[in-house]
């Protein structure tokens, strides 16, 4: 499948879970990927592992100068840029509101907000080159409803879901379209930042209408979906994969 | 790209407009299609474009007895049915205060009331061919108000309420339920409302991306909904209205 042929895209926190599955997927469909994290162990090694078309950069996302590095170099490399996908982020060991430290608060929000408004401001000047481009949010659920012991995560993440909006208007007129990807619950390594085992993990998604948690792939196949000119007719919108988690609650079994 | 291979889709109102695009598309990236429709001629001609990946079937969406003979008939020509797009609608624009019981009625009877029915009537096959995908057409006016859609709102809200029901209901079955809500696409419904080409760009040059949908816009949608590509989406809406639901500007 070449739904991404002629497609550049800069992935955020890319060398693991999420989003080392969004670069391989969007190699496999004809895309190439600028990779970028702070694990650059981790990332070099993705990278290698799909040749050519990808290429690893060390980015800190709440870094104002490695944006515009990063997006400098990969503009550079592959010749153009028209595809973001700002995935990383970070969660918190669940604490309730009156035990969040500030520090936490803002470290979250640094990560998981202020990385995303850098990043779409960055990505505009090349993506008007272009022609046009498509921006990814990874949000969350709980960019949708709340989480319990999640107030900087949630703040955050309803945050993402506010920006694609404000961004999508903005920046319709130059074909450049904006897009939040709400994902469930996923199995990757942030779950133990949480606090929670795998095992309660898969346990705690038992109950939802699919009755299952995520594997990684399941959100990239909605990544490369948005990138694609399959969606060019979706900008400013929530695109959730929950498993029907948010679909409602159910008095029976 | 055939990733819709070993998928057997019923698509309602697919004589014209995004149920016939929907039609096409499927069928070029690997499905096999049932066109269905009240619009015998139209729907038999695009079947016979399409060749024999289609099959025409007559579908009222408001008639119980229609929907068993047409799942049964999808079923007995093409082996199973994982695919069901609630797409057949119907518009109208008339203030509250003007807008009888029947007109009221006729709205829901195609809009809300052939939703149920399709939904129910195909969850068995979908049970038993393992999994399925049932997309159902709502609308932005299934998220925001329209004026003069007393009838029309209240049906595309309601739809987007029965999807979430359904995908609580039947994802033990591996059923998936998701409403799609186009904005202004560009099709019979919205020049035979009586806009002309004009008033179209117009009304639609306000949107963030500056124009109107096209049909081939939202089967992609329906193709990604319809693919095992969207696994672990479930009861939820996706919105392809050029940014109209995005929010508001006060500059331009
Ligand atoms: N896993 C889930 O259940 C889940 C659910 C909803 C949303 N999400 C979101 O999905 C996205 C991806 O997370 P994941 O599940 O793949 O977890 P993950 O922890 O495996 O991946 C996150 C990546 O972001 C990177 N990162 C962290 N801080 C960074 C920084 N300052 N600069 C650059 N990179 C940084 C990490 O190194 C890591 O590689 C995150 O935004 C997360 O909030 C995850
Ligand atoms: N065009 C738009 O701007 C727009 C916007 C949002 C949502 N929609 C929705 O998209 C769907 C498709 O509409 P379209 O834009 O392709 O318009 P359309 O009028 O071209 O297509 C609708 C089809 O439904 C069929 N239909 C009507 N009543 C029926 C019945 N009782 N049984 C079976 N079929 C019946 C019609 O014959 C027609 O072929 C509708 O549900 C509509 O409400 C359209």
């Amino acid at each position: 499948m070449g739904a991404l042929d002629g497609k550049v895209a800069l992935i955020t926190g890319a060398a693991r879970g999420q989003g080392a599955a969004e670069a391989r997927l969007f190699v496999e469909r004809g895309a190439k990927v600028m990779m970028t994290d702070v694990l650059d162990d981790e990332g070099q090694q993705v990278a290698a592992e799909l040749g050519d078309a990808a290429a690893y950069m060390r980015l800190d996302v709440t870094s104002e100068d490695g944006w515009k590095e990063v997006v400098a170099a990969t503009v550079e490399k592959f010749g153009k840029l028209n595809v973001l996908i700002n995935n990383a982020g970070i969660i918190t060991p669940v604490a309730e509101l009156h035990e969040t430290s500030l520090a936490t608060f803002q470290k979250v929000t640094d990560v998981n907000q202020t990385g995303v408004f850098l990043g779409m401001r960055e990505v505009v000047e090349p993506m008007k080159k272009a022609g046009g481009g498509s921006i990814v949010n990874i949000a969350s659920i709980d960019g949708l409803i709340g989480m319990y012991g999640a107030v900087a995560y949630c703040a955050s993440k309803f945050a993402v879901r506010g920006m694609t909006k404000v961004a999508a208007i903005e920046l319709g007129k130059y074909g450049i379209r904006v897009n939040s990807l709400h994902p469930g619950g996923v199995k990757t390594k942030i779950l133990d930042d949480t606090g929670m085992t795998e095992a309660q993990a898969e346990e705690a998604f038992k109950a939802i209408p699919l009755g299952r948690i995520a594997k990684s792939e399941e959100m990239a196949t909605l990544a490369a979906y948005l990138a694609s000119d399959d969606a060019s007719y979706s900008t400013g919108s929530e695109f959730i994969a929950d498993g029907g988690l948010t679909a409602g609650f159910a008095l029976e079994g | 790209m055939s990733n819709l291979a070993g998928k057997v889709a019923l698509i309602t109102g697919a004589a014209r407009g995004q149920g016939a695009a929907e039609a096409r598309l499927f069928a070029e990236r690997g499905a096999k299609v049932v066109i269905t429709d009240v619009l015998d001629e139209e729907g038999r001609q695009v079947a016979a474009d399409i060749g024999d990946a289609a099959h025409y079937i007559h579908l009222d969406v408001t008639d119980e007895n229609s929907w068993a003979a047409a799942v049964k008939e999808t079923v007995a020509h093409f082996g199973k049915l994982n695919v069901l797009v609630n797409n057949a609608g119907i518009v109208q624009v008339k203030a509250l205060v003007d807008t009888s019981v029947a007109d009221y009625m006729k709205v829901i009877e195609i809009n809300q009331l052939g939703v149920f029915l399709g939904m129910r009537t195909v969850a068995g096959p979908m049970k038993e061919a393992g999994s399925g995908s049932i997309i159902n057409i709502s609308s932005i006016d299934g998220l925001i108000g329209m004026s003069g859609g007393s009838a029309y709102c209240a049906s595309k809200f309601a739809v987007r309420g029965m999807t979430k029901v359904a995908a609580m209901e039947l994802g033990p079955d591996n059923i998936r339920v998701n409403s799609i809500h186009p904005g202004g696409i560009h099709t019979p419904m919205i020049t035979q409302a009586g806009m002309d080409e004009s008033v179209m760009k117009d009304i639609f040059s306000k949107v963030p991306l500056g124009r109107v949908g096209q049909p081939e816009e939202m089967a992609t949608l329906a193709a990604y909904l319809a693919s095992d590509d969207s696994s672990y989406s479930t009861g939820s809406e996706f919105i392809a209205d050029g940014g109209l639901t995005a929010g508001f500007s006060l500059e331009h």
